[in-house]
């Protein structure tokens, strides 16, 4: 097995360029717009809003002012699937459409997956989403097909500034930590890592360095595992059986006796 | 600030053919076990009773099966469910409850079609003589109903356990939807019997199955109060039309069938036909809250 890879996304250098959205579209032939319409937020310069089954990749434009707008910042983020190493989608897929690779990346295949959208709902991050063309789930591959021929993901060679880097886990890890402490010397305090240690459903193969809370990047702040409630709901529920059963039997052997 | 991270997920998009394959899903399971319930410990006069169950829980399980299909976005590909496509391997997750599910839908179709057989056998519906021995009692037949009733309450349970293993607001912020779904399809179903043999099968199992659904509806109430409970701060998503439309399920699908099945009590059918409407009406509308305001939470929590 090839060693783990994936992306580690520094925010504090994103220009909200989209270059990645694009270099994503144009690789993946993702389509452009909805249907032939050009869908626009009409109150930010995010337009794609989402990450779904036609939109791999997405800069999330923060806008954080004043109420008199004479004081504030940006926050740009470009999101993506977090291929995380403890995948949610994985775990409740029935088809098995959802494999992980030799790079410990998460894909969904297209020729096997029938569409059910368990999917969809599992995902701690929502990045999944059905494409209207396939009729199946889809989302980000970490770009399969280039690493499997030794090239980058279209997203991360787009990227003009680094804010997406692409590489093995453990050197991302270590250039992440690195950024990280720059910034607290420079007095950026508020920097840390989202999803780069193994606390956060075994790590993130993409991992965030963020300077504010995550809900305010739209990212959960405590995702977890769907099968969290299989044993407690199943337990639940089986109990529930066993009540309905009784009152069953008392009910109809009592009759059964008059 | 969301009150959970449940909050942050994406919407699979279930609607109607799901909700109605777990109502319908629901009758099937719950229909088959007051069948065997009634074959197991109910008169000889009540066999009609019991056949009616099986008669509603067959074409029931087939409808279910037809709504699941339907809303595949590949529904040529249903079979992926159990057979890995590549391979052709067995396809199964025991930690996944739609693909478990699968089986045992399929399972429990198997079932199904055995006993509808043996009630059209002893109906004199059809020819054959050898589907009587798949009925109770008879060894093979308590054994065809014991496996198939067991197989029946997983049917009308997983639906909840199902929607509680994903991340979605209020599906998996309580363990408690499996039971909720267990109970509402016994109190939906025995509904439906009641309401399908009141007039041809006046016995005294007919009696028996008012009772079971007067009590079993009174433990409904219970359940989704506990279910409220579960939720902690996110079930203030109901504090909307959600909630409202619940409360009318507890009122108008719940304590007012119950009050009219406690005033009938056997001679006068027409309340205990009211009721049994609208405790169907009600369990159908659980689900639609249940499902749809998963979708809306975003919304009433404006985050």
């Amino acid at each position: 097995m090839a060693q783990p890879m994936g992306f580690f996304t520094d925010t504090t250098v994103c220009i909200g360029c989209k270059a990645c959205e694009v270099a994503c579209k144009e690789w993946n032939q993702l389509p452009a717009t909805n249907g032939g319409v050009n869908t626009l937020s009409g109150d930010s310069y995010d337009n794609t809003r989402q990450l779904d089954g036609t939109h791999w990749r997405h800069v999330r434009f923060v806008e954080q002012f004043t109420p008199e707008r004479t004081d504030g910042r940006w926050l740009l983020m470009s999101d993506v699937c977090k291929h995380c190493v403890h995948a949610g989608c994985m775990e409740v897929c029935p088809t098995g459409a959802i494999i992980r690779t030799e790079f410990d990346t998460v894909v969904i295949q297209s020729d096997t997956c029938n569409g059910c959208r368990d999917c969809i709902g599992a995902c701690p991050f929502g990045v999944i989403g059905i494409n209207p063309v396939s009729n199946t789930a889809q989302k980000c591959t970490l770009c399969y097909d280039r690493l499997q021929n030794g090239l980058e993901p279209a997203c991360a060679k787009a990227c003009p500034t680094d804010s997406i880097n692409f590489g093995p886990i453990a050197e991302l890890k270590t250039l992440a930590a690195k950024r990280v402490g720059t910034l607290h010397e420079r007095g950026e305090k508020g920097a840390y890592l989202y999803g780069a240690d193994d606390k956060m459903l075994g790590g993130l193969n993409s991992f965030y360095l963020l300077v504010d809370r995550p809900e305010v990047y739209g990212l959960p702040p405590d995702p977890k595992m769907p099968s969290r409630n299989l044993v407690k709901g199943g337990v639940w529920a089986a109990f529930g059986a066993v009540v309905v059963g009784l009152l069953g039997l008392f009910s109809f052997r009592n009759r059964g006796r008059d | 600030m969301a009150p959970s991270s449940t909050f942050f997920t994406a919407s699979p998009q279930w609607h109607w053919t799901i909700i109605t394959y777990f109502f319908i899903g629901g009758l099937a399971g719950g229909c088959y076990v007051l069948a065997v319930l009634i074959d197991l410990f109910g008169r000889l006069v009540d066999r009609p009773l019991a056949r009616l169950g099986y008669g509603v829980a067959f074409p029931a399980i087939v409808l279910s099966g037809l709504l699941l299909m339907l809303d595949l976005g590949r529904p040529e590909r249903f079979w992926h469910m159990l057979i890995e496509s590549h391979t052709f391997r067995p396809m199964l997750k025991s930690y996944s409850p739609m693909s478990f599910g699968s089986w045992i839908l399929l399972a429990f179709g198997g079932f199904a079609l055995l006993s509808v057989l043996a009630a059209l056998a002893e109906a004199g519906r059809i020819r054959w003589t050898w589907p009587l021995r798949l009925r109770a009692p008879g060894p093979l037949g308590t054994l065809v109903s014991l496996v198939g009733g067991l197989l029946g309450f997983f049917v009308t349970g997983y639906t909840g356990v199902l929607l509680a293993v994903t991340n979605r607001p209020i599906w998996s912020d309580s363990p408690l939807l499996g039971l909720t779904f267990v109970i509402s399809a016994a109190s939906s179903s025995a509904a439906l019997l009641i309401l399908l043999a009141h007039r041809r099968y006046r016995t005294p199992g007919l009696a028996a199955l008012e009772r079971f659904d007067m009590m079993v509806l009174a433990l409904e109430p219970i359940a989704i109060i506990a279910l409220i409970v579960s939720l902690g701060s996110v079930a203030r998503v109901w504090l909307s039309v959600w909630g409202l439309l619940l409360l009318l399920v507890v009122v108008l699908g719940i304590l007012v069938p119950l009050a009219l099945q406690w005033r009938s009590a056997g001679v006068d059918t027409r309340p205990a036909v009211t009721a049994a409407l609208l405790v169907l009406i009600g369990g159908l509308v659980l689900r639609t809250v249940i499902v749809l305001s998963a979708d809306a939470a975003r919304v009433v929590w404006r985050v």
